[in-house]
């Protein structure tokens, strides 16, 4: 079946129920009592077993998060955050005895993976994916450890990194994204419960690909996951990270960070597909996504891909970006995001040229269809020596129906003359004569919104990997349902 | 009352200003003051000042301009040649000896500020300050409270003004720094014409700071070209508020030629109002020196069947820095609007910089809208090409800034002005050399 | 095949066909001739049940079905196809996607089984080979920079591929050069067959000398002005529309 007319299918199957990932798992969970304090931080730290150094710097970041001003230059728009209304720690029960093999994790939890349409052994098997499950705050099972090992690549929660190699841990965490960079990291690098941590070590170019499912399952959690990849000196990672979260009428608050680190001749490929869930039609509910990505290409030659699809969430706020300090470094950003119904996402990049000849390229689609709002954020900076540096930006939106908005703020600071830098955007929508010519040939209305839509979207799509590609696709579609007619 | 450390004597006006003892006028004025002593100059905290900071005036006291400051001789004022009336400004003082407003056709009304309040009251009144009503501009709000010079074009119904008028502000040849406050207020009627070049020229080694305001309503059906060239002195801080209303099929053309000023900034707010407006708002900027220039514009799209078309070019050398903000708003339901803005720099320098921010935010579907920036140094490998067809380098690199900046003086629609802006674009050139000529005769 | 009846559509409020006849064997090609603003294209989209062209009075009956209230997709899948004056481009949408794309929904819309990725591209290899078309347009996004010839070709091979009952050209020869003509007559020829009809909209008698009618209408001023024989079209070479100008003709 052709990725569209399964798109078709999967949106017949699920009408009535939209959203397909909002189920709740029963599982007996461990938490922390609701509310944010020097001892819930504490807490946190202990439940964990961390080393000191450790405490303190949370209890640092806590405490000038306590004096940081919520962000307010984005365009994005909700009532102020109630912060003690959260649990900041929840783990399933099963944590205190941790699954030594796929066979003793809890068989609910296997099933809501399943439902999710990732299948642990399955995609290991076929997949050959390497992959990490984080379960509201904790990560669950790691799969492929073994197979990793003997390459040297080290890929485990990262509370587990803290016990297998602190030093290295210790020697990254809070460079690229340091504790105070805005509000939301700043309560990340206070409370974050896990995280996947991933090395690769010189010259390796790592197996497979390395994957993390996120999920926000219990009532009124927060999930503040902390991700850190460091690729030593020619290597190459291939990072993939999908999330979800089930129905529920309070709007629960994620506020990741992920900080990547490309040492000399290294390259680190991240791709998100981020589909929590967004609210209901009216706006009720769903996930504010606060999100810090960043990362630095400390080495000449180095590279840092982003690619991202973003369709889920109430609220978006993130900027993946690019600090380009090493001669020579690439920095990439793809993005697709699609809002619809009452959703707000911010969204866009940073690329920071400091070193001589860097180059970096955005690529970004933006759908707004519903009563959304969509903003493309973006900042190219040219520092005086980043000679012979040059950026390619490309920056598209689509407007699906006239309730929605889709704008475009790209700031553009040059200080080299030998830097070019180039800005291209549009604003469009899809047009009654593609619209025709499409169903006189036989393809439904719905069927031909999705078909021009991914022809929209082309140029990011085949940046993902195969496995992801197809389910970017199947979303498209299913986001955008209910937008025309 | 309102102290302020860049004005001597602060915003209390003890001095004769024009509409002294209009009710109304003093309104104004108070509530201008009353709110820029609230709002303070703007900083780069703000948004919309984020790339420039008006550092001359932390640096100096000016002095509002008394009288005597409008007397110094000034010869060679620029100019486009044959015109329907011209007006001369020196620091902000109307030179009676150097105007010439004797030949304006029927229904054309054209002079100093204070005369129309004089004369006209209660036109004044319905007219000012209708237009520009934004809410927070700091700027603005200084204007109003005070406001001491400018013009008023008036231009009735149907009529059509073949000629353009002018007007001419020079600035400086004081001993200590002056601030002028120009007011224009200019009004084209449904279904008028008019064309408008104003000429802002420093002359001397003063500082001074002049902040104009100033509104244009362009009603049904007319057309109005407003031309400026800002060639301020490099001691000069050029502070400019512009608030334009387009009507229904009604057009509105800019162009802003900047080559000089220590700062300037140029803020526009356009509204197009009716359905079939147009609005064409472009301009090219050549910074040298310390030189900053600064062209922020938000040109709002509020009907259906509306199109703007926005082309600024600029080249910077040695320590210049440029600012290029625009942002084109397309309002809800304001369906089958046409939006596109373009800007590209040269910099040719590795001490210059700009900063550039081209915005869209659109709330209607049915739209056609895009944006394109660029900065980047002189092309290489042309200039190699002409270089290997004998031509000496500066003068190969004078024709690729001049080719460069030509796109942008393109888009100026009337043909005289076209060729008068262009021939200051060559002169300000390192060296000046026969293009001119060869680009007047192929244009 | 088809049936027209006293047919009236208005566009935008305005009456742009008021009340066309036309009967079409199957088999049969037709001509419509016309001048300028005739209301030929009007008829085209009507036909194909563009929105916006609203049926005002009369009926369209296609294989003892009247066809006004069903959706552009609806009648593609009976069979309906209409060949663009100005083919749109579908940016991001590769040509080969988008044929596979139309060619099961039309097939899961009959009950059919659809084709598989291996069958789809056999098919497409053999119309392509057919119509001498290379297989580089196939990869190409949906008419995204292509010549006119190249667009006018791609209708065709839609054509082909989707196999229609009734293929509807609207002028399909506009802008096109002799040689281009010819390969995409060749095209309209190759699918000639007692079962299938045409509807071929043209404003010049040249088109005909390739695909040469059974019958031509002059339509003018909203109405079937003629009917003759291909003879008739070259009358109108001669003569031009002057006999049939109305307020509506330019």
């Amino acid at each position: 079946m052709s990725a569209t007319a399964e798109t078709v299918e999967q949106v017949k199957s699920i009408s009535g129920e939209k959203y397909k990932y909002g189920f709740v798992t029963d599982i007996a969970a461990d938490k922390a009592p609701k509310g944010l304090s020097e001892d819930i931080v504490r807490f946190i730290s202990a439940k964990k077993r961390e080393p000191e150094w450790l405490l303190e710097w949370r209890l640092k970041a806590y405490r000038r998060w306590l004096e940081m001003p919520e962000p307010q230059w984005s365009k994005v728009q909700f009532p102020p955050i109630d912060y003690q209304q959260y649990h900041y720690y929840s783990a399933p029960k099963s944590d205190d005895d941790r699954p030594k093999s796929l066979d003793e994790v809890d068989p609910e939890l296997l099933a809501t993976y399943e439902k999710l349409g990732i299948p642990i052994k399955e995609q290991e098997v076929l997949a050959g994916v390497a992959v990490d499950y984080v379960f509201d705050s904790v990560s669950v099972a790691t799969t492929f450890k073994k197979k990793l090992e003997e390459v040297g690549v080290i890929f485990c929660p990262i509370s587990e990194a803290l016990e297998r190699c602190p030093d290295l841990v210790r020697k990254y965490l809070g460079t690229v994204v340091p504790v105070a960079d805005n509000k939301h990291a700043c309560l990340n690098s206070a409370v974050f419960t896990d995280g996947s941590f991933v090395y690769i070590p010189p010259g390796v170019k790592c197996p497979m690909e390395l994957s993390t499912y996120f999920r926000i399952n219990e009532m009124n959690t927060g999930q503040f996951e902390r991700t850190l990849i460091v690729a030593d000196k020619g290597s190459y990672v291939s990072y993939l990270e999908g999330c979800t979260a089930p129905m529920r009428d309070e709007n629960q608050l994620h506020a990741a960070v992920v900080e990547l680190v490309a040492l000399d001749d290294a390259e680190i490929k991240y791709s998100t597909v981020q589909n929590w869930y967004p609210g209901d039609e009216d706006g009720k509910g769903g996930i504010y996504n606060f999100v810090t990505k960043r990362g630095a290409c400390r080495g000449r030659n180095s590279k840092i891909s982003w690619t991202q699809v973003e369709t889920g969430s109430a609220i978006t706020w993130k900027y993946p970006s690019c600090i380009l300090q090493g001669d020579n470094s690439v920095g990439e950003f793809y993005s697709i995001a699609i809002t619809n119904n009452a959703q707000q996402a911010d969204t866009g990049t940073k690329m920071i040229h400091l070193g001589k000849n860097t180059t970096s390229r955005i690529i970004s689609k933006g759908i707004s269809a519903g009563k959304s709002d969509q903003t493309y954020r973006g900042l190219v900076k040219i520092s005086p020596k980043a000679e012979g540096a040059r950026n390619y930006t490309q920056c598209d939106s689509l407007l699906i129906g006239d309730k929605c908005g889709a704008h475009t703020v790209p700031y553009i600071e040059s200080k080299n003359k030998n830097a070019i830098v180039e800005h291209e955007a549009t604003t469009s929508t899809i047009s009654e004569d593609q619209l025709f010519y499409l169903r006189q040939r036989g393809i439904p209305e719905e069927a031909a919104v999705a078909l021009v839509v991914n022809g929209f979207c082309r140029e990011v799509l085949q940046q993902l990997p195969m496995e992801f590609a197809v389910e970017a696709q199947k979303l498209v579609g299913i986001s955008l349902e209910g937008s025309v007619g | 009352m309102t102290a302020v450390s860049f004005l001597e004597g602060g915003l209390d006006a003890n001095r004769a200003l024009p509409g002294d003892g209009l009710d109304w006028l003093k309104k104004r004025r108070d509530k201008g003051a009353e709110k820029f002593g609230a709002l303070g100059l703007p900083t780069p905290k703000l948004e919309s000042w984020k790339y420039t900071r008006l550092r001359p005036l932390d640096d100096n006291t000016y002095t509002p301009v008394l009288d005597g400051a409008g007397d110094a001789s000034v010869k060679d004022l620029p100019s486009v040649g044959d015109v329907a009336g011209r007006l001369v400004f020196v620091n902000g003082k109307l030179r009676e000896d150097l105007s010439d407003v004797s030949d304006l056709p029927e229904g054309v009304r054209f002079g100093p500020l204070d005369e129309i309040l004089k004369d006209d009251p209660a036109w004044a009144e319905a007219h000012l300050g209708v237009v520009a009503q934004d809410a927070d501009q700091a700027m603005l709000a200084l204007n109003d409270a005070m406001m001491d010079s400018g013009f008023v074009l008036h231009v009735q119904k149907g009529v059509v003004l073949r000629k353009p008028v002018e007007v001419v502000m020079v600035g400086g040849m004081t001993d200590q720094p002056v601030a002028y406050f120009p007011r224009n207020l200019i009004v084209i009627e449904p279904n008028a014409q008019a064309t408008l070049v104003k000429h802002h020229v420093g002359r001397g080694v003063g500082a001074y700071f002049a902040n104009a305001a100033t509104e244009i309503d362009v009603a049904d059906g007319a057309i109005f070209k407003n031309y400026k060239v800002q060639a301020e002195s490099m001691q000069a801080t050029h502070v400019s508020t512009t608030h334009a209303r387009v009507g229904r099929d009604a057009t509105f053309e800019s162009f802003n030629l900047s080559i000089g000023g220590l700062l300037s900034r140029s803020e526009a707010w356009i509204t197009l109002a009716g359905e079939g407006a147009h609005c064409g708002f472009n301009g090219a900027y050549m910074m040298r020196g310390n030189e900053h220039c600064d062209n922020t514009s938000y040109i709002d799209m509020a009907v259906p069947n509306t199109t703007c078309k926005q082309v600024y070019k600029g080249v910077l050398d040695d320590a210049a820095r440029a600012v290029f903000q625009g942002k084109i708003h397309v309002a809800r339901d304001a369906q089958k609007a046409d939006g596109r803005m373009l800007n590209k720099t040269l910099l040719l320098s590795n001490e210059a910089e700009i900063d550039t921010k081209p915005e869209l935010e659109i709330y209607a579907d049915d739209v056609q809208c895009a944006h394109g920036a660029t900065t980047g140094q002189l092309d290489q490998t042309a200039l190699f090409y002409l270089r290997s067809r004998g031509i000496p380098e500066a003068l190969a690199r004078n024709m690729l800034v001049q080719s460069f900046l030509g796109d942008a003086l393109d888009e100026i629609t009337d043909a005289h002005v076209r060729e008068v802006f262009m021939d200051r674009v060559v002169h300000w050139l390192p060296a000046h050399c026969y293009l001119a000529g060869e680009w007047k005769e192929s244009a | 095949m088809l049936e027209i009846k006293d047919l009236h559509a208005t566009v935008q409020g305005k009456e742009i066909l008021k009340g066309v006849n036309l009967i079409i064997e199957p088999g049969e090609v037709h001509a419509i001739m016309g001048p300028n603003g005739s209301g030929k294209s009007t008829l085209s989209y009507v036909l194909a049940g563009r929105d916006g062209y609203e049926v005002t009075g009369g009926r369209i009956i296609y294989e003892g079905e009247d066809l006004t209230e069903l959706d552009p997709e609806e009648r593609a899948a009976k069979g309906i196809f209409l060949a663009f004056q100005y083919p749109v481009e579908i940016p991001g949408v590769p040509n080969s996607t988008f044929l596979n794309e139309a060619v099961n929904a039309v097939r899961r819309y009959r009950g059919e089984d659809e084709l598989d990725k291996i069958q789809f591209v056999k098919m497409l290899r053999a119309k392509t080979k057919e119509l001498n078309m290379s297989d580089e347009m196939l990869k190409r996004a949906v008419n995204v920079g292509f010549s006119g010839g190249e667009k006018k070709r791609n209708e065709v091979l839609q054509m082909a591929v989707l196999e229609p009952k009734l293929s509807i050209l609207d002028e399909t020869d506009s802008g096109l050069d002799i040689d281009a003509l010819k390969i995409v007559s060749d095209g309209v020829n190759a699918l000639r067959a007692p079962d299938r009809s045409s509807l071929v909209i043209t404003h010049y008698q040249r088109l005909l000398d390739y695909i040469v009618p059974d019958k031509v209408h002059v339509l003018a001023r909203g109405r079937i002005q003629k009917t003759g024989g291909k003879e008739l079209a070259l009358e109108l070479e001669k003569n031009g529309y002057a006999d049939y100008a109305g307020e509506e003709a330019a």
